[in-house]
């Protein structure tokens, strides 16, 4: 067997001048590791190389970076599927400033998931207990609540590359459906005017990179399409 | 919300309508056009001059003239808005695209109603 070529991003802005490629050798003695149990393994031999990690199942989202030029977790692909001629070549997310080596700063990110106000709000009395939904309006909300804002959507998204201050993104947008498909929700028009501008939505030009890399299997650009339909049928 | 004041419609909203039905007028005008010199392989000024006489050509023209114009002003405002991160170059290129879309256009009615 030989050793897995593994070449990584690295940038230290207190130490290092401009970003480069280090390269690494893995013995993963032939068993299909995640990318993040190499990332682990690797750490061993240089413990200054940074990234973030948590829950280790594709659960909390932290681990989103770029594998051999796609985005995804780490901790939930196994090398098979990234790995081409025995090379893997890590980066971070695209589009977003790094902090250091693999470590992005999710600000921008976070604050467009913001400004679509991701919360239930409903301007009537809440009842004694709570506000009810018939198992038809909750399926809903299927395929939507599930994200869990890794950003590996947005951050392959050129929408978001070229206006990130002004594109929501795939990830924010498909929170703001969420949001307006909820029968609970009483903000849905308030909500589909802060998206009717050209930039918060419309910058989709519907290429479904977003799509293509979500790590849970979500469908942003059809949340997308949804939203377009119900600000058409409230303007037409 | 984004505010903007260079675009088409004013409206992201509007804009993609306008992008979506002038692409479909777009579409049969070029399907007819083709179907047309496919059909009239020895075409002579007198016939395609006869095509443009008629008033339903003259109104079928200027709407794909008009839909073109706004096609156009659509797309390379989202052009310049997504890659001219300058403001003086961006507007610049703005207000160039937007003069020879109106010349074209006057043009264009001119070639239709002048000959």
């Amino acid at each position: 067997m030989s050793t897995l070529q593994i070449s990584i991003y690295r940038y230290n802005p207190e130490t290092d001048s401009a970003p480069y490629m280090q390269e690494f050798e893995l013995d993963t003695q032939g068993r299909d590791i995640m990318v993040l149990n190499a990332l682990e393994m690797i750490k061993q031999q240089d413990s200054s190389m940074a990234y973030r990690r948590s829950c280790r199942e594709g659960v909390c989202g932290s681990d989103g970076m770029n594998m051999n030029g796609k985005n995804g977790l780490a901790c939930i692909t196994p090398l098979s599927e990234v790995v081409k001629d025995n090379k893997l070549v890590l980066r971070p997310l695209p589009g977003l400033p790094v902090i250091r080596d693999l470590v992005v700063d999710m600000g921008v990110f976070y604050k467009q998931y913001e400004s679509i106000q991701p919360y239930l709000q409903n301007d009537t009395n809440p009842p004694a207990t709570e506000r009810l939904q018939s198992p038809e309006d909750r399926d809903k909300l299927d395929g939507l609540y599930e994200c869990i804002l890794c950003a590996c959507c947005s951050t392959a998204c050129p929408s978001f590359w070229w206006n990130p201050d002004k594109f929501v993104g795939p990830a924010g947008l498909l929170q703001a459906y969420r949001f307006l498909a909820d029968s609970r929700d009483t903000a849905t028009r308030e909500r589909l005017a802060r998206l009717e501008d050209p930039f918060s939505l419309f910058r989709c030009r519907g290429i479904m990179n977003c799509v293509a890399v979500c790590p849970k299997g979500l469908n942003p650009t059809r949340a997308i399409g949804k939203i377009r339909e119900m600000l058409l049928s409230n303007a037409t | 919300m984004v505010t903007n004041i260079t675009n088409l419609g004013r409206s992201g909203l509007s804009d993609w309508l306008i992008q979506r039905v002038s692409a479909i007028i777009l579409a049969v005008y070029a399907v007819f056009m083709v179907l047309y010199l496919l059909f009239h392989p020895g075409l002579d000024y007198a016939t395609w001059s006869g095509l443009f006489s008629q008033t339903w050509m003259r109104i079928f023209s200027l709407l794909a003239f008009i839909s073109i114009a706004a096609h156009a002003w659509v797309g390379l405002w989202t052009v310049s808005t997504d890659y001219l991160k300058q403001t003086g170059v961006r507007f610049a290129f703005q207000a160039v695209v937007m003069l020879a879309i109106f010349v074209f256009l006057v043009w264009g009615v001119q070639v239709l109603w002048g000959a």
